[in-house]
């Protein structure tokens, strides 16, 4: 009989079953989930391209691949770990976590979320099979320059198709999240009570709404260049391939802090909690995000001071690239200050929150000395910007998501997720990221340029050093699937709050949250808002 | 009320999103402009020769100019200069000569595109006359002399003493035989 009542009341629990639910849903929940598998699954297929080129450069001379699939290996890595892993990735952490941040039933525009996941599937179809078709994956680098694009074979539609693809689900994504935070806010849920990740990600979704559509078109004119007989980038035909590189990287550069601010964002959800403190000066978190976003337009021309531009454009640049290591400053400021006389305690959330602290740091200071024009032409197309585009992509802005997935998972699944092992695979990804890529900021000091499949005798060393810890990291990486397997299959239920030092709407909810949550809309105050 | 605004506000993203998808088109003629204003990319100009009669001589500097010749890729012709270096005083007009030659045995279209160095200098280097306005089509065997007449502007900056002339010739975008290569394109100097 109450059965009965349960179920008319709660009919909007009902939804398809077995396939069908994942294919047409439209809840924030289950889409959150589909992002977060998509964006693990491609981690293993984009690790694996990594262990292939690690395996080839332990020793120096060819081995075991030819150079132009070591060249696709290295495309194809960049491409997968970037559309694939970190931008999927941090969409399925806002698709799960912005509603029960702000206490919104579901996200603004449901079908339209449902649309965003599904096409990527098809997207990373369409770039993974250009490996079997004749004349190989593209292989001209993720930054896909022209001439050598244009020389790609029967793969080049479809990865500019599958660019295209990609694209237009970010753009739908990031349209489906402002609406959502402009429009879905519970009562009393004002701009500045909005928790750290959901500002960090309205912000990355005008980004991405900003640059994505020139990326688009970019790659459109590579395109029409190769078929349709135009002349964009084609010196002959009155074209210049150095306007590529202004377009790409007006989309390039952004893209790098759509990378990494909603890692910025879970970072500054975790560290509160372990520290037991309110974040230190949200204000300035708020405004220094915003900042690094304003400032990203106006630094493209930094990855390639050495095409030749005017001094005044390598100065303008140069001071660009400079000014934004001050709003960053700020964030690592307020981070510090966080944690600075807080009861921390150190579970894996905090330990990937702190590690990420760190080793961020570390990548922007290579980051800032790569700003340094006269320098950079000594720097650049070296491994020493591998190491600090890993460092700040790997310990940043993927750490930022292995301590998320840490942070959330016992809310996301109601069970704990097995606490000595997540420890475990911590160290070990902490200690063997570093014996990975701090060599090669050596390597690159020391004249190793990058994209290449063999290397002078003297490379040799520090490159052995480098996959070993390479193939330690990517092992590691199992651990962390077994770890999320048999968190979801079972494990100590996870109360309510989940973290004694939480804050926020999220860890009011049951855990698991029901299918529906939030259906009437929680009253914000000051001391239910963010930590 | 909330799915209308909704939608409301998710039309004006996709216009926004629209609309940068056209600026991304629009950095073409940007950067064109950009070009011409700074001589990034060595563009060099094209003036009338009455224009350049016009320019006055500075007999009392002396600015070297050297030539620079390129074929790219698989283009099999064989392309030099004539003069290598010559030291001309700004503003008047000077002819030199290069050759082409065309070493297959097939007609080829090739296009020369021209280049400056330092960029700075680009702004004040000026053409009269030049292969590169127009595509060269060689007979299988041809050998062609080629004038081009410049003039170095006379308020060229005063810290250059030396500028680079670099030629390349590529084949000509267009429906000609053999190479896979981009369709019809535009004359263009």
């Amino acid at each position: 009989m109450s059965d009965a009542v349960m179920h008319g009341h709660e009919h909007h629990d009902h939804h398809p079953t077995g396939w069908k639910r994942w294919l047409f849903t439209t809840n924030h929940k289950d889409i959150g989930t589909l992002y977060l598998t998509l964006a693990l699954v491609m981690f293993f297929v984009g690790g694996a391209m990594a262990m292939v080129i690690r395996l080839e450069l332990m020793h120096p001379g060819l081995q075991y691949v030819d150079p132009q699939f070591f060249n696709s290996m290295a495309t194809l890595h960049a491409l997968v770990m970037i559309f694939g892993v970190v931008m999927p990735g941090t969409v399925g952490f806002a698709n799960w976590l912005i509603p029960m941040m702000i206490g919104a039933p579901d996200m603004a525009l449901p079908r339209l979320n449902n649309w965003s996941f599904w096409i990527l599937p098809f997207a990373f179809s369409l770039l993974l099979l250009t490996l079997f078709l004749p004349g190989g994956g593209p292989a001209g680098g993720w930054t896909l320059y022209p001439p050598l694009m244009l020389q790609t074979g029967a793969a080049m539609p479809f990865v500019i198709f599958a660019i295209h693809f990609m694209g237009a689900s970010s753009i739908m994504g990031s349209i489906n999240i402002i609406a959502t935070i402009f429009n879905m806010r519970a009562p009393g849920m004002t701009f500045m009570r909005l928790p750290l990740f959901v500002w960090t990600w309205l912000i990355t979704s005008f980004l991405l709404i900003a640059t994505i559509p020139v990326l688009a078109g970019a790659v459109t004119m590579l395109l029409t260049d190769k078929y349709f007989g135009t002349s964009f980038f084609n010196a002959a035909g009155g074209g210049d391939p150095v306007l590529f590189q202004h377009v790409f990287w007006f989309f390039g550069h952004p893209e790098v802090y759509i990378l990494i601010l909603p890692s910025f964002g879970i970072v500054s959800q975790i560290l509160p909690t372990f520290s037991r403190k309110p974040l230190f000066g949200y204000e300035s978190m708020v405004y220094a995000t915003a900042s690094i976003a304003f400032l990203s337009f106006f630094v493209w021309a930094h990855h390639k001071f050495t095409v030749g531009m005017p001094l005044a454009g390598e100065l303008f640049f140069m001071y660009a690239t400079m000014s934004i290591a001050v709003p960053t400053g700020v964030k690592v400021f307020n981070w510090i200050a966080t944690m600075w006389r807080g009861s921390l305690t150190f579970e894996t959330p905090m330990l990937f929150a702190i590690a990420f602290v760190v080793l961020f740091t570390i990548g922007g200071f290579s980051g800032l000395m790569l700003g340094i024009t006269p320098a950079d032409f000594q720097y650049h197309d070296t491994y020493f910007v591998v190491a600090h585009f890993h460092y700040v992509l790997v310990t940043g802005a993927v750490f930022g998501m292995l301590g998320g997935v840490y942070y959330w998972l016992p809310k996301w699944t109601g069970h704990m997720y097995d606490e000595t092992l997540g420890k475990w695979h911590f160290w070990l990804s902490a200690i063997s990221v570093n014996v990975l890529f701090f060599p090669q900021h050596f390597l690159g000091l020391a004249g190793m340029p990058r994209r290449i499949p063999d290397y002078a005798l003297q490379f040799a060393e520090w490159n052995f050093i480098s996959s070993i810890g390479g193939f330690v990291f990517g092992l590691s990486q199992l651990l962390f699937l077994y770890i999320i397997v048999k968190c979801i299959r079972a494990g100590a239920k996870a109360s309510d709050q989940v973290w004694d030092g939480a804050h926020g709407l999220e860890w009011t909810l049951p855990s698991p949250p029901p299918y529906h949550s939030f259906v009437s809309p929680p009253m914000v105050t000051d001391a239910t808002a963010h930590s | 009320m909330n799915e209308a605004a909704n939608r409301r506000l998710a039309l004006k993203l996709a216009g926004i999103a629209l609309g940068m998808f056209g600026f991304g088109y629009a950095l073409v003629p940007f950067y064109e402009l950009v070009c011409e204003y700074t001589g990034l990319g060595g563009r060099t100009g094209v003036i009338s020769e009455a224009d350049a009669a016009a320019e006055g001589v500075d007999p009392d500097r002396r600015v070297n100019v050297e030539f620079d010749t390129n074929v790219n890729g698989t283009l099999p012709w064989k392309f030099a200069s004539v003069q290598r270096r010559i030291s001309v005083h700004p503003g008047a007009l000077t002819e030199v000569n290069f050759v082409a030659q065309n070493t297959s045995t097939r007609q080829i279209v090739g296009q020369a595109v021209p280049s400056v160095t330092p960029a700075k200098a680009a702004p004040y280097f000026n053409k009269t006359e030049c292969f590169c306005f127009t595509q060269q089509t060689l007979a299988p065997g041809e050998r062609r002399e080629m004038p081009v007449r410049f003039v170095v502007g006379p308020d060229l900056p005063a810290g250059v003493s030396t500028v680079t002339l670099s030629y390349t010739f590529f084949e000509a975008p267009g429906p000609t035989v053999g190479i896979e290569s981009a369709a019809a394109g535009e004359d263009s100097g």
